[in-house]
């Protein structure tokens, strides 16, 4: 083995150690001081986590890296990020379903004895679930496959790249107990308190560098397109994570802060965060994924080089300004709304862009989404991303907004973009990643993936459909007037108009989780190296997955 | 001039300067401005800081997540102005660290719901929402009631919201823990001290359970002073000092 090999190994190890001695330290001393229960609770976990961490870093130790390892690809991290994000989607979905079911059917779904199991307790945690537990983890996954194979190089940092899964994976333990426990900071999508926003930014930057170095070790010219993706997605959030979680805490032994602006200047601050992590984590990183497992599936090369240029720089650059169109006729000033407003109409172009990239990459190979439905999940998504991309301009127009905010239009918008594209594009990925990594033919059963397809389908039309209706129905119940010249109906009467389509919701998504559950089943078989159970004629290996399986 | 974006392309720092460049442009132009410009960061009379039995309350109202099915923000449109009440004001809002304008009206907009109805009310409907209106969707809150208000650190919530420029007095600061239950304990010693402190908030028994200070009365405490600082009938949003 080479030496310095073995100085940087070691080296990594220190590292780690320094960051989980500090860490169970400082969680001991919270514990101790504490001056709130939950807080108590959530240092016992971060301590109980990190000494695992340290225990399993122990046995690292003793067991030296293998002297091919330098030469091959980490595998290893990616198979777990593809455990973990089965994992947290069905977490995720999961507790979307009983909130869903909460709003539909109140009598049943709430115990008063359990306040923790309330919908405002449990709604963050079902955002946070899908978005961050199940999409970071995503992401995080796929670029460290990608960025190894279009860098032809080993992932960089040595056991660094362990480091930022489990710490991530405890950033998502702590958020999600601490919200159960109702440790929040009301910040929509950015609900984490001080000390896991720390966290959060200790393994952000460790993501960064192990990216970069990535990069920096590669074989390969030219940086390929999805890297720009993934690297804008990086530091994109690591900027507006940190503004966005600017606050004082009430005591350092406390779980209460309270944040740095108030008011007007911290709505847009909020929304400013708000709307990119819609930008940079749903967006960026999900492009990334599109342009490297849409080619790779469809085995054509990307449609146009040009295009991912200006799309890549426009969509990075008009996204930021986009915030305001959350605070139409709000106090924020008007020349705010205005701008924002502009922006997010100038960026349904690079957006549509992307689409189309997508899309006519698949020129000369349209015939595969009829034998294929791992490239028919993956064009579909892009479809989707194509559809709200449209929705969302739209909706930012001033006049339309005065209806649909507040409404629960916004949230089928949301779920266009978060089922459609997000969720399909990501489970696309995964169906290539699982036999490539777990160096299998093909896929357990093409036809379950075809299940799944049209299952999750139906599921996403019932849950966007329902909710086009009732949010611009409860929009226009909310402003009609009668003969009289006096407002129709009380605000409870438009909530009881809900009831029907808050149903037809938790039906869309009870089928939607019922789609990845049948993935996960199709994706442990694939894992265990199960022969399928029988042949269809659409039943046929993919030859893109023979191929990338070498 | 493709070629030119070759640079990007071979250079990782080259390309991470690039995109931390284009993405810092447009926070900063939309921003920056509202830390210094009037209209965000006018007073406006009537508007006072929380109380601490108050501002307990509001971190109840954090803590149970209020904030993902109620908004605090009435937009200048008639049917909102005559359902809720006068539009929201910047300054109505500048003493919330983190603000509660939130963004879903799964319930009505809570901004001006301070005073509309009864301790008795608001205690029945967060009891139980359903026994007061039976279509409701609201989870139950009747276990704020069991539960006592925790108010031994409220003096260190009152100082960081005073690094924070929220001007709460040195006097107002040394006595938050023991104003927080005088709120709610009314014809006490502490009551009258509290009131001195505090000229405009009201000393009321919130939650109807005058043995105890629960996290009821602190909720309810929140919610009746929502909305209720500035006096409208005084207020003229046409006036030249508001016009800005």
């Amino acid at each position: 083995m080479p030496e310095a090999a073995v100085v940087r190994w070691r080296a990594d190890v220190i590292g780690i150690f320094f960051i989980i001695i500090v860490g169970a330290l400082l969680a001991v001393m919270g514990a101790a001081h504490a001056i709130d229960g939950p807080f108590q609770a959530q240092m016992w976990t971060m301590l109980a986590a990190l000494l695992l961490g340290g225990a399993a870093l122990l046995h690292q130790v003793t067991k030296p890296p293998q002297q091919s390892d330098a030469t091959r690809y980490e595998n290893g991290v990616v198979k777990a990020g593809v455990i973990a994000s089965m994992f947290w989607a069905v977490a995720g979905l999961l507790v979307g379903l009983i909130i869903a079911l909460q709003l539909a059917f109140p009598n049943i779904f709430y115990f008063p004895d359990f306040g923790w199991l309330n919908f405002g307790r449990l709604r963050p945690l079902h955002t946070s679930a899908v978005i961050f537990a199940f999409g970071g983890n995503v992401l995080i996954a796929t670029s460290f496959y990608v960025v190894q194979r279009t860098c032809r190089a080993r992932l960089a940092g040595g056991l660094w790249p362990w480091f930022v899964f489990w710490g991530y994976q405890l950033f998502i333990v702590l958020a999600g107990t601490g919200y159960l426990m109702g440790i929040t900071e009301s910040r929509e999508y950015a609900e984490p308190p001080w000390y896991t926003d720390i966290w959060l930014t200790i393994v952000w930057v460790a993501y960064l560098l192990v990216f970069l170095g990535t990069i920096w070790k590669r074989q390969e010219k030219h940086i390929y397109v999805a890297n720009w993706f993934y690297l804008a997605f990086i530091v994109t959030i690591a900027m507006l994570h940190i503004v966005n979680n600017l606050a004082i805490p009430v005591d350092f032994a406390g779980s209460f802060s309270y944040s740095l602006f108030s008011g007007v200047q911290d709505a847009l601050t909020q929304w400013w965060y708000g709307h990119n992590a819609v930008g940079f984590f749903l967006t960026a990183g999900f492009l990334a994924i599109m342009y490297y497992f849409v080619p790779k599936r469809a085995e054509r090369p990307i449609y146009s080089y040009r295009l991912s240029i200006v799309h890549f720089w426009a969509l990075i650059f008009l996204y930021i300004w986009a915030g305001p169109h959350h605070l139409h006729y709000t106090a924020l000033p008007q020349w705010a709304q205005t701008l924002g407003m502009t922006f997010s109409i100038m960026l349904w172009m690079p957006s549509w862009g992307g689409m189309i990239n997508g899309l006519m990459t698949l020129s000369g190979a349209w015939d595969k989404l009829r034998t294929d439905a791992v490239l028919r999940m993956l064009v579909v998504s892009v479809a989707f991303y194509g559809m709200s991309t449209f929705e969302g301009p739209m909706m930012s127009v001033r006049a339309v907004n005065s209806l649909s905010h507040y409404t629960d239009w916004t949230i089928g918008h949301v779920h266009s973009g978060a089922l459609g594209w997000v969720g399909f594009v990501s489970f696309g990925a995964l169906y290539c990643l699982a036999p490539w990594l777990w160096k299998r033919q093909r896929l357990y059963s093409m036809a379950l993936v075809d299940w799944h397809f049209w299952i999750a389908t139906i599921g996403i039309v019932l849950y966007i459909t329902s909710m086009w209706v009732a949010g611009i129905m409860q929009g226009l119940m909310w402003r009609a007037y009668n003969e009289f010249g006096f407002l129709e109906y009380s605000f409870v009467e438009t909530v009881q108009a809900m009831h029907p389509y808050y149903i037809i919701r938790a039906i869309g998504g009870g089928l939607y989780l019922t789609g990845a559950l049948i993935m996960v089943y199709n994706l442990w078989r694939t894992a265990r190296g199960d022969a399928p159970s029988f042949e269809r004629a659409t039943d046929v290996p993919a030859a893109g997955v023979l191929a990338a399986a070498e | 001039m493709w070629s030119f974006h070759k640079w990007f392309e071979r250079h990782s720092l080259i390309l991470l300067i690039g995109i931390l460049v284009v993405v810092s442009i447009g926070g900063i132009v939309q921003i920056a401005p509202l830390f210094f410009i009037d209209s965000t960061i006018e007073r406006v009379q009537g508007v006072r800081p929380y109380t601490p039995l108050e501002l307990a309350g509001r971190e109840i109202y954090i803590q149970e997540g209020c904030y993902v099915c109620h908004s605090q923000m009435i937009r200048p449109l008639r049917d909102e102005v005559e359902r809720y009440g006068h539009y929201s004001l910047a300054a109505e809002s500048m003493y919330d660290h983190p603000f509660q304008w939130g963004s879903k009206r799964t319930g009505p907009d809570l901004a001006r719901v301070g005073g509309r109805y009864s301790d008795e009310w608001h205690r029945a409907h967060l009891m139980n929402p359903r026994s007061v209106v039976p279509e409701s969707v609201m989870p139950p809150y009747a276990f704020l009631a069991q539960q006592d208000l925790d108010a031994s650190h409220m003096d260190e919530h009152l100082r960081v919201n005073r690094m924070l420029h929220v001007p709460y007095t040195e006097d107002q600061v040394a006595h938050a823990d023991a104003d927080a239950a005088a709120q709610a304990t009314p014809d006490s010693d502490a009551a009258s001290d509290f009131s001195r402190r505090y000229p405009n908030a009201a000393v009321r028994d919130f939650d109807g359970d005058p043995s105890r200070v629960t996290k009821m009365d602190a909720l309810i405490a929140y919610l009746q002073m929502l909305g209720t600082g500035v006096d409208f009938s005084t207020y003229h949003a046409d006036a030249p000092e508001n016009q800005r």
